[in-house]
């Protein structure tokens, strides 16, 4: 590759990543589609989600009806399209929590050592003591049954993950050059730590976000598919495929599965984009 | 060896404490005042008050603490509401459905997981790599309850194959005489081969839908470990000796490439228990997890705690099995304190 400037390879390295590997491209296309129906959802969906029509109740996949209607007649299709918002706009939010209580709780932890570090290594090894879906439902139960409370018990589950990684990319640049400089220029600890070391830490953390991110997807649907946070009939995909459940049994797949197939389409896209994210911030952890 | 056993134990501790006092914590975060809680809707000033002191909710916080540990030691996890049974009994009594439904689970995922990911690291970029890299991204990607409704829909309602997808067994048949509690082990106790089969038709559903999910970190890491392990000195020095190639593969690479696949159990069963109590509420299956669920539908925290703590504690512990295993198959660790 011929070196022609900063930007320009960037660029290029970009269109190599997303070239070299074909499901980087679908995966770069799914994610577009799933922004669209977050952002335009409801002018999209081609019928109303919450419009109930008892004269054509669980119709299979049609023409008129992609994904077949509920017990109710409401358009499924509509409904996912409709979720998406809710779902995203959930993992979304459990995200920047994380990462904004992880990231600088992490990175003050890895650059300052000593007791910082053992406060906040053991507050991560407490939460992981649990298996973290539990601890999910029981922060969830013991606060109240709120959406709020989902994005915050979504955010305390992936507290320690944003931890680690910002205190281990911390620690390893404590004594870097560019730190030491820093330090000789007559920059305070802190001030070397926010404006010369935190910034380092972004690209790590930026993976860690994307792949954290169809984990966030799936945890906030698992919560709402055992009754917590979404009430229905407000469509989201975890409640979508719990309300769908019952009709497996007597052969109406598509009330439960098509929304399900949504959710695994989802957290795939953002699985696949972590890690075409890792390969285009960091070529050596490539596999 | 005891020593180094008894280390690892003693190094448990401290999550156990932890798992103690977040509980402890949330307990005393219920939603508005607890004793407004307990005492129902229609009671007075004087009632809350009275129930609060009862509760001993009107002490210091360490002080609750400290009652709450004692209570805990004698097993005194709290009344269920819905039931008007003791917390621990409820769970204790579920708890090997549990068990069963994630230890069969976990075996039935490594088993796959363990040739995939082996086979995976000999024929290095061939098609069974291809495959096993297919499987394990999306099996990250799927949501446990949807993978479950979608094995009932194939298997019971299209092929037929499945039993009736509710509970442990089919009401055709008795359990078998409680011993472990696990219906597996215990209806093979009884030698009845058809109640074994039957049981064990009721459980391959849930379980299987649970094992799709952790596949890919146990068949990744497998791969990983044993392709380092085959580029290896004395792997080369096994093979030059004329060794035969699978004695070489097993006895040799396998055995050295397990140890970072048990490390990574731990974060296996963090997800196996978590999904447990969704594959329960998908398969009516009649474990701790479907209970939590049951007493939340119903505001009744208590079992939802007890349940919460159960985890916590089950967790732990298999963590320091999995500590203590590795003790057993790599005779070179040694302590660090």
């Amino acid at each position: 590759m011929p070196a022609s400037g900063a930007t320009p390879r960037r660029v290029s390295h970009l269109r190599y990543v997303l070239t070299e590997n074909p499901v980087t491209l679908v995966a770069v296309v799914m994610y577009c589609v799933l922004v669209l129906m977050a952002g335009f959802g409801p002018m999209i969906a081609p019928y109303d989600p919450l419009a109930t029509a008892p004269e054509r109740a669980l119709q299979p996949p049609s023409a008129a009806h992609w994904f077949g209607t509920d017990a109710l007649g409401r358009d499924i299709l509509s409904r996912c399209i409709v979720a998406a918002r809710l779902d995203l706009g959930l993992a979304v939010s459990a995200v920047a929590l994380s990462f904004a209580i992880g990231a600088p709780l992490g990175a003050a932890a890895g650059f300052f050592g000593g007791w910082a570090d053992r406060v906040v290594s053991r507050l991560a090894d407490t939460i992981m003591a649990f298996p973290l879906f539990v601890l999910a439902m029981g922060i969830v139960a013991a606060m109240g049954n709120t959406l709020a409370n989902i994005v915050i018990a979504t955010a305390i589950i992936n507290l320690p993950f944003y931890i680690r990684v910002a205190r281990a990319e911390a620690n390893v640049r404590r004594s870097a050059g560019f730190v030491e400089s820093a330090r000789l220029a007559g920059n305070s600890e802190w001030g070397v730590l926010v404006r010369h070391v935190f910034p380092n830490l972004l690209p790590p953390m930026a993976v860690q976000v994307s792949l954290n991110m169809g984990w966030a997807i799936l945890n906030a649907a698992g919560l709402s598919f055992i009754g917590l946070g979404v009430r229905p009939p407000t469509p989201e995909w975890g409640i979508l495929v719990a309300e769908g459940a019952q009709y497996i049994l007597s052969g109406e797949w598509w009330v439960a599965l098509l929304p399900g197939a949504v959710l695994m389409t989802a957290v795939f896209s953002f699985n696949l984009l972590g890690d075409a994210l890792r390969d285009l911030l960091d070529p050596r952890r490539r596999t | 060896m005891m020593r180094l056993a008894l280390w690892r134990i003693v190094g448990a501790l401290p999550n156990l404490l932890g798992v103690v006092v977040i509980t402890f914590l949330l307990t005393r975060a219920l939603p508005g005042d607890p004793a407004a809680f307990f005492a129902g809707q229609a009671a007075s000033n004087e009632a809350i008050e009275q129930i609060r002191a009862q509760l001993g909710l009107d002490r210091p916080l360490p002080e609750q603490f400290v009652t709450y540990v004692v209570d805990l030691l004698m097993g005194d996890l709290g009344q269920s509401l819905t039931t008007g049974q003791p917390v621990a009994a409820e769970i204790l009594s579920r708890l090997p459905a549990s068990v069963e439904l994630t230890l069969v689970a976990l075996a039935i995922a490594i088993s796959i997981a363990l040739p995939l990911g082996v086979l995976a690291a000999v024929h290095q970029g061939g098609w069974i790599d291809q495959f096993a890299r297919v499987i394990t991204t999306a099996g990250v990607s799927l949501p446990v309850f949807f993978t479950g409704l979608l094995l009932t829909w194939l298997f019971y309602f299209v092929l037929g194959w499945a039993p009736s997808p509710i509970g442990r067994l089919d009401p055709a048949f008795s359990p078998p005489p409680a011993v472990t509690g696990a219906y597996l082990i215990d209806a093979a106790l009884t030698g009845d081969g058809e109640l074994w089969v039957a049981c064990a038709k009721q459980i391959v559903l849930p379980a299987g839908a649970m094992a799709l999910a952790v596949l890919a970190p146990i068949a990744r890491m497998t791969r990983a470990s044993m392709l380092s392990v085959l580029s290896s000195d004395f792997v080369r020095t096994a093979r030059a000796l004329g060794l035969r190639g699978d004695t070489v593969l097993v006895r040799y690479a396998l055995r050295n490439a397990l140890l970072p696949v048990v490390t990574t159990l731990g974060m296996v069963f963090s997800f196996l228990l978590g999904s447990n109590v969704l594959i329960e509420k998908v398969f009516a299956w009649p474990g701790i997890g479907s209970f939590a669920i049951d007493s939340l539908t119903a505001s009744d925290y208590a079992p939802v705690q007890g349940f919460v703590l159960t985890m916590g504690v089950l967790y732990v512990l298999l963590n320091l099995a999995i500590d203590l295993l590795y003790l057993v198959i790599d005779p070179r660790v040694v302590l660090q304190p």
